[in-house]
């Protein structure tokens, strides 16, 4: 390996880098979102909307991101729908994670015993009063680990951003061993970003999820 | 214009070429799937070893395959294995390889946490029966862990298969690349062709994952209500 | 008596409840006037819980009528937020919030629904706590304290939105013996106030003590309705007989066992 090639190659990978994390953001914010309105929607059982939930969450399961993508990317522009990279990337993404989030989300939903949102009408909570001092809280301890294995999946899965066009951290590695044959260097690097990003958040994660365990909450 | 490119779609070989790479993907899958289960099982006692140098080991392992994206592995074992080792490998078994190489991994996992689940008692009343080592795995162990692993164990199954998409981007020709040949040979006669081959492609991953995390769900429900 | 003079806040007026095709509480009516305490006795499955569920709407109902202080509680969706605010509940499990300290457990009600100062309602939450004696675990959380103590602050939490009537649902059925006195106590200290209360329970000696008037209750139906003197010394349908007679032991005699 030769470290003057890695140096000279470090801010295209941090460039990538950064691509990675923005859009990873904004791609597992817009996912909790999506997965928390979802999962509340199942967990009232609202009529009709929430077979649309179970459908869509069906489909996202199971296809790839990469099929969605070329679906989002390549397919929809036939009918007129036409999206940027960037925003093709987050959508998928978001559909992708809604999902993932939802099942998160719901599992800790359904963990809280009914009769706790009873006594929460019981002192004259109303309902979006109960969702927000009693279910949500709740809900989000239970769900906390799921959620963050989540966060991490996603963040693997922006790894394939680089067909819908992004000049991700795949896009570089794969150019500079497709025109400069700098194979070791490039996936050195590659496999070096990676730890960079994900290392410290799963350590992170592995802590908050000991502590929480120490806290389990029973009643 | 949606009619013709239809159309495309029974063109010639084009529904059959179609298959043909979906089983290309089916066939990576199985392939590494069975694979794992079997090394899985050996990676999982082995992750319960006495010696801790081994347990250290196995974590590392672990934890690398597991923080690293998918496509990174095939990337290293694809680019990497045939540049320092001069080892030539197919796209094909680069990808078998890889998938193998993770499946093991997290089914490993999978059967240790299975295995630790058990609670120590059904090891005690097992032994309070005069069963001997060998009969207390065989019996009463092994039967209860894998009916704890078995949904989770699906699930990881689906999640493999959708991850062989990935192959197309190291040059497999699977269901993803014969699509876009399709697309390709058809870009200026029938450019709608690129909605319905995807749409195709994303309904045949759908039909294949969606059968097991529906079996995946159904057993987990009836293993949570047997215990 | 003195108590009938008193109006009357809480009327049930031929209460019907189904599940399905089960019925579970069948013409059920029931008055209860200020500052009486009433016990529900019956065996379980008899309908005293969901009686006690219906009173504050958590429960659907199919026919006749519950009236609070003149409210029809069944009648309005939006109302019933008000009439929960003026009946106070307790649960046989607790139900604190366990993600909320006991403190901001009990301020919880009076804080977000009463919109009450937040000052004026800590200071009564403090000392309602004292009362209790549960003064050292202001800021703890549900999870470090003992069954007897969650009960506690339970009633608590339920007393500090200043209820007019308290519905206690077998308070103590899952608590350790030795903790039952403790929150049977606390009950009785309310009751000397003149708090009004429905009370389920299995406790004899307690619902003796306590209840002004005993009702009696099986398969949806009122059996009895009566003083404590009467029911207990000599209740008058069989089923109350049969169903007081499960609750004492006779002797195993040396001559009945059987030699092995």
């Amino acid at each position: 390996m030769d470290l003057n090639v890695i140096q000279q190659y470090i801010p295209l990978y941090v460039e990538a880098a950064i691509l990675t994390v923005r859009l990873a953001f904004f791609g597992i914010l817009g996912a909790t979102v999506v997965g928390l309105m979802c999962s509340l929607i199942q967990y009232y059982h609202f009529p009709i909307l929430h077979r649309f939930v179970n459908g869509y969450v069906e489909l996202s399961r199971n296809t790839p991101l990469l099929i969605q993508l070329f679906f989002l990317y390549f397919g929809l522009p036939k009918i007129g729908i036409v999206m940027q990279s960037e925003t093709c990337a987050i959508v998928g993404l978001i559909f992708l994670g809604g999902s993932y989030m939802t099942e998160a989300f719901r599992s800790g939903f359904e963990a809280i015993p009914k009769i706790q949102e009873e006594s929460g009408l019981c002192i004259g909570l109303k309902k979006w009063q109960v969702i927000i001092y009693i279910l949500l809280p709740q809900a989000f301890l239970v769900s906390l680990p799921a959620f963050l294995a989540n966060v991490i999946f996603l963040i693997k899965e922006t790894s394939v951003f680089s067909v819908v066009a992004l000049a991700d951290l795949m896009y570089v590695a794969k150019d500079l061993i497709g025109l400069y044959y700098e194979t070791e260097e490039a996936l050195f690097l590659l496999v070096v970003s990676y730890l960079i990003i994900l290392l410290p958040i799963s350590i992170l994660f592995t802590l908050v999820e000991r502590r929480l365990k120490h806290v389990a909450i029973g009643n | 214009m949606w009619q013709s490119a239809i159309d495309v779609l029974f063109q010639g070989r084009n529904a059959i070429r179609l298959l043909e790479g979906l089983w290309v993907t089916i066939r990576i899958a199985l392939i590494s799937i069975a694979l794992s289960i079997l090394l899985g099982m050996l990676f999982g006692f082995l992750m319960k070893s006495e010696r801790r140098l081994v347990r250290f080991l196995c974590k590392i392992y672990l934890e690398f395959i597991r923080i690293m994206p998918q496509l990174v592995l095939l990337f290293l074992v694809y680019f990497g294995l045939a540049r320092t080792l001069q080892l030539n490998l197919s796209g094909e078994s680069a990808s078998i390889l890889v998938f193998t190489l993770w499946g093991t991994a997290e089914m490993g996992d999978l059967f240790r946490g299975a295995l630790e689940s058990i609670p120590k008692h059904q090891y005690e009343s097992g032994m309070a029966l005069g069963f001997t080592n060998r009969q207390l795995y065989v019996q009463v162990i092994l039967p209860q862990t894998i009916r704890r692993l078995l949904p989770q164990a699906m699930n990881l199954v689906t999640r493999m298969i959708k991850t062989t998409s990935l192959v197309v981007l190291i040059g497999v020709v699977e269901v993803v690349k014969v699509g876009q040949q399709i697309i390709e040979a058809t870009r200026l006669t029938t450019p709608g062709t690129a909605l319905v081959v995807y749409s195709v492609i994303f309904f045949l991953y759908f039909m294949i994952c969606y059968p097991i995390t529906r079996i995946a769900k159904r057993l987990e429900q009836s293993v949570e209500g047997g215990s | 008596m003195k108590i009938n003079q008193k109006e009357i806040i809480l009327e049930i007026d031929h209460l019907e409840k189904q599940y399905e095709e089960r019925k579970i509480l069948n013409q059920v009516s029931l008055q209860v006037k200020k500052g009486e305490v009433i016990v529900i006795l019956g065996p379980s499955g008899c309908g005293k819980s969901t009686l006690l569920r219906c009173v504050n709407g958590l429960e659907e109902i199919q026919g006749g009528l519950v009236s609070f202080n003149g409210w029809n509680v069944h009648d309005n969706k939006n109302k019933i937020y008000e009439v929960r605010q003026k009946i106070g509940m307790v649960f046989q499990s607790y139900e604190l919030f366990p993600h909320l300290t006991i403190l901001q457990n009990v301020m919880l009600g009076p804080t977000k629904v009463q919109h009450r100062n937040k000052e004026e309602v800590k200071k009564e939450a403090i000392q309602l706590l004292e009362r209790v004696g549960l003064s050292e675990k202001v800021n703890a959380y549900p999870r470090q304290l003992s069954g007897g103590q969650r009960q506690r602050v339970a009633i608590v939490r339920a007393l500090c939105m200043k209820p007019e009537i308290m519905l206690l649902d077998e308070i103590t059925a899952a608590l350790d013996p030795e903790m039952v006195r403790e929150v049977l106590d606390v009950v009785l200290e309310l009751a000397k106030q003149g708090i009004t209360m429905v009370i389920v329970t299995h406790e004899m000696a307690f619902a003796k003590a306590i209840a002004d008037r005993i009702v009696f209750m099986d398969e949806g139906v009122i059996l009895e309705e009566t003083t404590p003197e009467q029911f207990f010394s000599n209740p008058s349908t069989d089923r109350a007989r049969r169903f007081l007679s499960g609750f004492s032991y006779e002797k195993v005699k040396e001559e009945e066992k059987v030699a092995i």
